[in-house]
């Protein structure tokens, strides 16, 4: 709880200032603390009197430091790994590296024994394995005992899982068997040298991020959000093992029964896809609109358009961005010939990356544009979408 | 059927405004609403009182002014609120708050199935729900999409994880959260503002709650801590190429690969 020592505060009001939860508020010649405080001990910090403090209820740490290495949980779906899984082994390898720790990865599935051998092929130290048919679905009860066992066993410091809807699922189950603190959607992962995980993520729809430690239990988890951190890189250290491990009966039952299971149709909103391609009035004919249609597919996105198009009749409203169509949040959206007028501006900034294509320097899509390319679109499409094929016939 | 909504307030807007120099929200009349997503949960546990009777009871955990969301589940058709307020909740992460949850829902009467959202529009962590699950050693089943039906035994759902679609039956007592598709939550009936106006909201403090439970509560239950907060470095950088078509091509390709946005992105530079 925070607490004020009266007698040494001067009621300078910095604190209330600089307090990002507007919990303090001078009253009746002294600051008081409301119930908006969350404990950010920014105001504690800051205090030029030091007059600031937590008083801690917290019984002694439950702290096991020796434990240093480091585990990380595939994601392993359909009969194969999920591309998220080496971006797992990659930052856990470089995290065990760093603090001279070994790197260990369970794998649970139907099938899932055959991909041992693959993970050691990318720096992990020790794979353990749960390959059961009741183990072909996601199901909650045995996927998190598999974990358990593995913790329990391996005794890692670190445990990482992916920030898919199934690692989201998982990790909040298996932190809380393990009374241990878990961060969601990391976004940049440190390890200190003394093994402490520092774990950065972003907070109230990303205006602010937010830097978070689990100081005094072990392990320490987080989910780590999909395609931000770098894949492993091939390596095979000297002793890497593939080890065999069964669940009891009991800890394979399960109240779940999976009826059914059927891959996801494509999104068809607008409003909830990561890649947006926006053609505008510039494209000028509906050839040229193919050409969107063709480069969207190929970044694995979806078409969007401006007003007049869906009046002309070029495109189903449903695809219409802008304050009478819908608000979009994609990681990258790229317009093609569209010159930016308030409405559709204002209507996709939520983007993280904006490309904008126009042949018109002054156009004000330039002004919200992270890279604006100032060019003929019909001469930028064609080698746009050359280029791609290119890059993406490697892709895995 | 006895169903169990959590529900939460949170800021009216996700897009708080942040000081770009003292990092301090900016949060002048922004207002408070129930979590969008338990919206959907508590649309979903009236849809199931509906068609198989029962009673829906609305818990959550915060300050005293968390009774109004409570009064708004009343006015949406809920029969019974709960609230957990305490200072000595404050600052709970996570854990702390599924534990805090889990003993408030332990004093209600015998549950059949929880009903969460799937995650909170402040927090955006998705892991209360699982949490509570585990500390009340039941099932869970996250992200469901649509509830197709009740048996005598479980629920039938649909949960929507990435690039699967799962059909699942979960027997009872169980816990899912649940994510936009379940349907419209419907609008605040004028009808039951009048009726409900002097229903009681039970408010539990630390007290009331198991006497072992105490040390797992707010901040001293709470493993993680947030060491600072920051504004997030923008890419506000804006910057114009010109060229020619196939120069333009190269380096914007070049540059998705680098942002991670096209895949295949390292043998392609080899």
């Amino acid at each position: 709880m925070l607490r004020i020592n009266h007698d040494l505060c001067t009621l300078c009001e910095h604190c209330i200032s600089v307090c990002p939860f507007g919990a303090l508020q001078l009253a009746h010649d002294s600051i008081q603390v409301l119930d908006a405080c969350r404990l950010c001990k920014i105001c504690v910090r800051q205090c030029p009197v030091e007059a600031m403090y937590i008083e801690s209820t917290t019984s002694t740490p439950e702290a096991t430091p020796d434990a240093r290495d480091v585990l990380v949980v595939a994601e392993f779906e359909n009969g194969g790994l999920h591309p998220v899984t080496l971006e797992l082994i990659g930052k856990g390898r470089e995290m065990a590296d760093e603090i001279s720790a070994s790197l260990g990865c369970v794998l649970i599935g139907f099938g899932s024994a055959s991909h041992g051998e693959y993970v050691l092929e990318y720096g992990v130290d020790r794979a353990f394995i749960f390959d059961h048919e009741e183990l072909e679905h996601f199901r909650i009860e045995p996927y998190t005992c598999a974990v358990e066992e593995v913790i329990k066993e391996f005794e890692p410091a670190i445990v990482l899982f992916a920030a898919t809807p199934i690692g989201r699922s998982l990790a909040p189950r298996v932190a809380a068997r393990c009374r241990t603190g878990l961060t969601a959607d990391c976004t940049t992962l440190e390890v200190r040298p003394n093994g402490e995980l520092v774990q950065i993520r972003p907070a109230f729809g990303g205006n602010i991020m937010a830097q978070i430690i689990t100081p005094n239990h072990r392990p320490q988890m987080a989910t780590m959000r999909y395609k931000i951190m770098d894949p492993a890189k091939p390596r095979r250290n000297p002793g890497a093992r593939v080890e065999v491990r069964e669940l009891a009966s009991e800890a394979l039952a399960s109240a779940i029964k999976v009826l059914n299971v059927e891959k996801r149709p494509p999104e068809v909103s607008i409003a909830d896809a990561e890649i947006i391609v926006a053609a505008g009035r510039g494209i000028g004919d509906r050839e040229t609109l193919a050409l969107v249609e063709k480069l969207a597919h190929l970044l694995g996105g979806q078409v969007g358009v401006t007003r007049p198009l869906v009046e002309a009749g070029w495109a189903d409203y449903t695809q219409q961005i802008g304050l009478s169509g819908r608000a979009i949040r994609p990681k990258l959206l790229i317009t093609v010939g569209v010159s930016g007028a308030v409405q559709f501006s204002a209507s996709v900034t939520g983007a993280e990356v904006i490309v904008a294509i126009n042949n018109d320097p002054h156009a004000p899509i330039f002004k919200v544009a992270h890279y604006g390319l100032v060019g003929d679109l019909h001469e930028i499409l064609p080698a746009l979408i050359n280029d791609l094929q290119e890059v993406t016939a490697y892709a895995i | 059927m006895h169903i169990v909504v959590c529900i939460k307030q949170v800021p009216e807007t996700r897009n708080v405004e942040v000081c770009p120099e003292t990092g301090v929200l900016l949060r002048d009349g922004v207002d408070s609403i129930m979590n969008p997503f338990d919206l959907y949960a508590l649309e979903a546990a009236l849809r199931l009182k509906e068609q198989y009777g029962g009673t829906v009871s609305v818990i959550s955990m915060g300050p005293p002014q968390a009774q109004t969301v409570i009064r708004e589940a009343y006015q949406m058709g809920a029969d019974r609120g709960y609230l957990l307020s305490d200072r000595a909740f404050a600052g709970a992460d996570t854990l702390a708050t599924s534990y805090t949850l889990a003993q408030g829902i332990e004093k209600l009467d015998a549950y059949d199935v929880i009903l969460c959202g799937l995650q909170t529009t402040d927090g955006d962590t998705a892991q209360v729900g699982p949490g509570i699950a585990e500390v009340l050693g039941i099932p869970h089943e996250s992200n469901v999409s649509r509830v197709l039906g009740a048996t005598a035994d479980g629920l039938q759902v649909i949960s929507d994880l990435g690039t699967m679609v799962y059909t699942k039956s979960i027997k009872f007592p169980c816990l899912v959260t649940l994510t936009k598709g379940v349907g419209e939550p419907r609008l605040l009936s004028f009808k039951l503002k009048q009726s409900t106006r002097d229903w009681p909201i039970t408010t539990w403090s630390a007290a009331d709650l198991d006497s072992a439970a105490q040390d797992f509560f707010g901040l001293s239950g709470s493993p993680t801590q947030v060491e600072r907060i920051f504004p997030p470095t923008v890419s506000d950088s804006f910057e114009t190429w010109e060229g020619s078509g196939l120069e333009l091509s190269h380096k914007l390709v070049q540059k998705l690969q680098e942002l991670r946005l096209v895949e295949g992105v390292e043998r392609a530079q080899n």
